[in-house]
């Protein structure tokens, strides 16, 4: 039995045919072609999966569709500016080297958004408590913590710099 | 050194990466594309009796039920000792039954659940100390010729002799001995497993692939296609690939399937593991019993070393029964001992089978030497550090295994890890908090496993001064993506962001051996050099054709534009001769007039002239190299100089373990490495941090276990991976030797981060408790047993 529901993602409205049995993951991933979110697990270890659901972190690949109906779904595909500039925070992954093979990076991202549109400015606890449903067999954490941290040091920056225009 | 690019921390070139644009295997679709699935045997040792395929195959959207009965027997695997579909009977509970193709990945598994297989029991082997005894249960009645076996124990007997033992026994003040145990441990990529597999109206296969060994695994497919009947060939294509670790180094059982179901439907068929048979049915790192007995004399020099390995091989053969190729390297050269003697055995049993992991084998071989390193120095009553110093790798030595040792700068790595973990105050107090200290040593230039161990690499410049380097490496996370750009902007005049990478086609790209045995910089780097001189010394002619007379066009028209402009009296003939020139950041310029901008021109300028110049005249831009280096393969005893360098290392842990719980929690690490030179100081360390954590999570937290040939914890949820709240705070130390056989004086450092934790943690454990854990990992039940069973 097939139902229908609406709700935003990246700013767009969409409206989507679904079983209700569907995660979110599955939704965004074949029916929307928004294949950044990873499948690591299905299992809600792993948070490959993660995007924000109303500024929240969840992991998609357990999250039932049905629950996002009316909401607000941001993915890493939505983190791009409309002029195509990176995120601080995607630039930030590249500077300090956060990324190795990338599978983990998008639900790394999404989950250091979540962090740091709460906690602006996080000690290196905070950053790895955070992260710590976010697994990344590649980094060893280190590089993916200087990120985030030195992430927060450009929006800092950045909103220093907007504040200083207005 | 007057590099402008090589030895500095420049960002990564991975914005696909942080887009969520790059498609990995898991994000790619074809039209008609169809979903196959595999069924598992559900037994680990048995006859089939029955395959009933009926109602699988009646199933509405099912479009391929597949089983050993209706495909050709066609063996694959290293041994041969494997048909893709297994007919006559199951030896494993990974063991691949049946398979189906479906338009639907849910169609699929109702399809496998369709399926009836019966079977009969038979006796079955899990330890492989077991199954190496006269009269335990045959795993395979014949090998791959159909000569019939007597035993369990593999035709692979790895053996290594030098010196004279017995003389460095008499030679002994101190000897020891012992045992120890390593488990399977899994590379757990972040990314499963997959593959899509279509066949063109020519029989040729196109297979999208992860692999890390693009021109070995299309020659086991072309092989694979060959042994069907099937006249085609195969053309393999990889896409962004979610980490490796070794696991993808070998042609999987699964693609085999996926190939026979695509030919079967003549549709693309993509296989993609979920996490479950990721843990299940790869091959993870092979478990070993090692015993190890070593001597030193009352000085504490090393006398003699004599290893046993005993490898718990499974049910078939993958690269895991080739690791002690790998081992004999720490075994006969971890510090100097004159005199060796090592033999391995791999032994079927009914259990999964292993392939490589990140080390291949050394991990296991340190492990068991570092612990054992440190019982003689306790029995000799010498300081671990100073033991290890004594007895420390020197440069320019040739070891009793033909390596030959260039640059080693073992020594200065053990001095860091001493005064940084302030070793002298805190080593030997055996009060719950404890210092531990392992070494390593690795190939740090390739490893000539095949015939060959080259790379392949066209550069290419095109009229808008964009520098393409064609390899035939990949690229799984480590940062090929960044260095190439590094060395290629070095070696041919140009900036970093100036050059592209294609990669992934076998079609297009350059032979290559493969991305295995941390050697892609070392041989990418060579082939740039070569390239990338090339590049240099055309372009530089091509500019000594074309420049004057650019030069004075663009002189003659800026005067006609502007009538204040002078011609400057220059003399343009010197621009005709190409040794007055030089490029750098993409211009070229009078090398005795650097700075004068009426005398340089952008490359592009310069390469569309030539390209522009009328009929058969014009001319290009495009260099190759083929670097195969000077290393050698092993000889029949097992001997000869495997890479063209080596790398060192030393790893230091202090830890404070938990009384009460056994929690081993690590305080300091210092993970001191010789790397030649750092490229790119940034990844180097991320090298370091990611095989650090991963080799102390195979110390302390990492074991499939493994019951009755059965994975007990296939999920990230029992299967303990560290995490990012794991704290491990690592001080990576660079040392950087500058290795004259190394582009750009650099050495491999992709693995060898992962050989030494386990030991020096498990030192460090045992210094703090005063008792040795001989079995990993070292979890906190195997901890808290020690504490307690300490007092009697
Ligand atoms: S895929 Fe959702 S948590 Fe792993
Ligand atoms: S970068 Fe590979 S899993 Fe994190």
């Amino acid at each position: 039995m097939r139902r229908t529901i609406r709700f935003t993602v990246n700013g767009d409205p969409v409206e989507v045919e679904v079983q209700p049995h569907w995660p979110l993951l599955r939704v965004l991933r074949d029916e929307l072609e928004l294949t950044g979110a990873k499948m690591g697990c299905g299992e809600g270890e792993c948070g490959a999966c993660t995007v924000l659901v109303d500024g929240k972190p969840i992991n998609s690949c357990i999250y039932p569709v049905l629950e996002a109906e009316g909401k607000q779904v941001l993915t890493i595909e939505g983190l791009v500016s409309s002029e195509n500039e990176l995120h601080p925070i995607q630039q930030a992954f590249l500077d300090k080297a956060g990324v190795q093979c990338g599978f983990c990076t998008p639900g790394m991202i999404m989950s250091a958004k979540a962090l740091l549109d709460m906690n602006p400015n996080p000690t290196e606890d905070e950053v790895r408590h955070a992260l710590a449903g976010n697994f990344c067999r590649c980094t060893g954490y280190v590089q993916i913590v200087e990120s985030v941290r030195h992430a927060a040091e450009l929006l800092l920056k950045n909103a220093k710099q907007t504040g200083a225009g207005e | 050194m007057a590099e402008q690019f090589v030895g500095k921390s420049h960002p990564r070139f991975d914005a696909e990466k942080v887009t969520g644009k790059a498609r990995f295997i898991n994000d790619i679709k074809a039209p008609r594309m169809l979903y196959g699935k595999i069924l598992y045997s559900k037994r680990p040792h048995a006859r089939i009796t029955h395959i009933d395929t009926s109602k699988a195959e009646r199933l509405q959207g099912v479009r391929a039920v597949l089983t050993g009965f209706n495909t050709p027997d066609v063996r694959v695997g290293f041994l041969g000792d494997q048909i893709a579909l297994k007919r006559d009977k199951v030896r494993q509970f990974r063991d691949e039954v049946a398979a189906v193709a479906a338009i639907n990945e849910e169609i699929a598994e109702e399809a496998l659940e369709l399926i009836r297989v019966e079977y009969e029991d038979l006796p079955a082997v899990f330890d492989p100390i077991e199954a190496m005894k006269e009269g335990a249960p045959l795993i395979h009645e014949v090998d791959a010729r159909g000569k019939p076996r007597r035993n369990n124990i593999l035709p692979l007997p790895w053996k290594l002799e030098a010196g004279d033992v017995q003389k460095g026994r008499s030679e002994s003040a101190f000897v020891v001995k012992d045992t120890f145990r390593t488990t399977w441990v899994h590379q757990v990529c972040m990314g499963t497993s997959g593959c899509i597999a279509e066949f063109d109206v020519n029989n040729n296969l196109q297979f999208i692939s992860v692999t890390n060994v693009p021109f070995g695994g299309k020659d086991r497919l072309d092989m694979f296609l060959r042994n069907l009947g099937i006249r085609g060939s195969t053309r393999i294509l990889t896409p962004y690939v979610g980490g490796s670790f070794g696991s993808k180094l070998d042609t999987d059982i699964y693609e085999f399937i996926a190939v026979l179901l695509a030919w079967k439907t003549k549709c693309p068929v993509k296989i993609l593991f979920d996490r479950l048979e990721e843990f299940t049915a790869s091959p993870p790192r092979q478990p070993i019993i090692g015993t190890v007995e070593q001597g030193c004399d009352k000085d504490g020099r090393l006398t003699f070393r004599v290893v046993e390995m005993i490898l718990d091989n499974g049910a078939y053969t993958s690269w895991g029964a080739t690791t002690p190729s790998v081992m004999m390297v720490p075994i006969s050269t971890l510090y100097r001992v004159p005199n060796i003697s090592f033999r391995a055995t791999c032994v079927y049993t009914n259990n999964i089978y292993a392939q490589a992991m990140r080390g291949y084998g050394n991990p296991q071989a340190t492990y068991v030497v570092e612990q054992s390193m440190d019982q003689l120095a306790v029995e000799a009553g010498i300081d671990p550090i100073e033991f290890r110093l004594i007895n420390a790798n020197e440069p320019n030595e040739t070891s009793p295994m033909g390596l030959k040792i260039t640059t080693c700068p073992m020594k200065e790595c053990l001095e860091e890890v001493k005064t940084r973990l302030d070793w002298k105050k805190k080593q030997g107090k055996h009060d719950g908090h404890g210092v531990g200290v392992a070494c390593f040593l690795h190939v740090g230039g390739g490893a000539r496993v095949y015939r060959s161990d080259a790379q392949g690499l066209i550069l290419k410049v095109d009229d808008e001064g964009k520098v393409t380097a064609i390899t035939g490496g990949t690229d799984q996370g480590q940062g090929s993506e960044t260095i190439i750009r590094q060395m290629v902007a070095e070696a041919t005049g140009f900036r970093p962001q100036d050059v592209n990478i294609f990669q992934g086609d076998t079609e297009i790209c350059p032979w290559d051996v493969g991305t295995h045995a941390s050697r892609h910089a070392f041989m990418v780097g060579h082939a740039i050099l070569m390239a990338g001189a090339q590049v240099r010394a055309k372009l530089l002619a091509m500019a000594s054709t074309w420049m004057g007379q650019l030069i004075s066009r663009n002189l003659q028209k800026k005067a006609r534009q502007d009538p204040d402009f002078k011609i400057p009296d220059v003399d343009l003939s010197l621009l005709s001769n190409p040794e007055n020139l030089d490029i750098s950041n993409g211009q070229i310029f009078l090398k005795s007039d650097p700075d004068n901008k009426l005398l340089r021109l952008p490359v592009a300028q310069i390469v569309r002239s030539a390209h522009m110049v009328g009929t058969g005249r014009g001319e290009m831009i495009v260099a190759e190299a083929f670097y195969d280096p000077p290393n050698e393969m092993l000889n029949a005893e097992g001997k000869g100089n495997l890479s063209c360098c080596y790398t060192f290392g030393a790893h230091g842990v202090e830890v404070q373990v938990d009384q009460e719980t056994g929690q081993v929690t690590i305080l300091n690490y210092v993970a001191a490495h010789d790397v030649g030179r750092a490229i790119n100081p940034m990844l180097v360390k991320g090298q370091i941090y990611g095989a650090t954590i991963m080799g102390a999570g195979y110390g302390l937290t990492e074991e499939m276990q493994v019951n009755a040939g059965r994975v007990m914890n296939p999920n990230l949820l029992d299967y303990k991976l560290l995490t990012a709240k794991d704290k491990i705070p690592i001080d990576p130390v660079i040392v950087e030797p500058i290795e004259p056989s190394g582009p750009f004086g650099l050495k491999g450092i992709g693995e060898p981060a992962c050989v030494p934790a386990a030991p020096a943690i498990a030192n460090a454990v045992a210094d703090a408790i005063g008792v040795r854990i001989k079995d990993l990992p070292l979890s906190p039940e195997k901890v808290l047993a020690a504490i307690k069973g300490k007092g009697r």
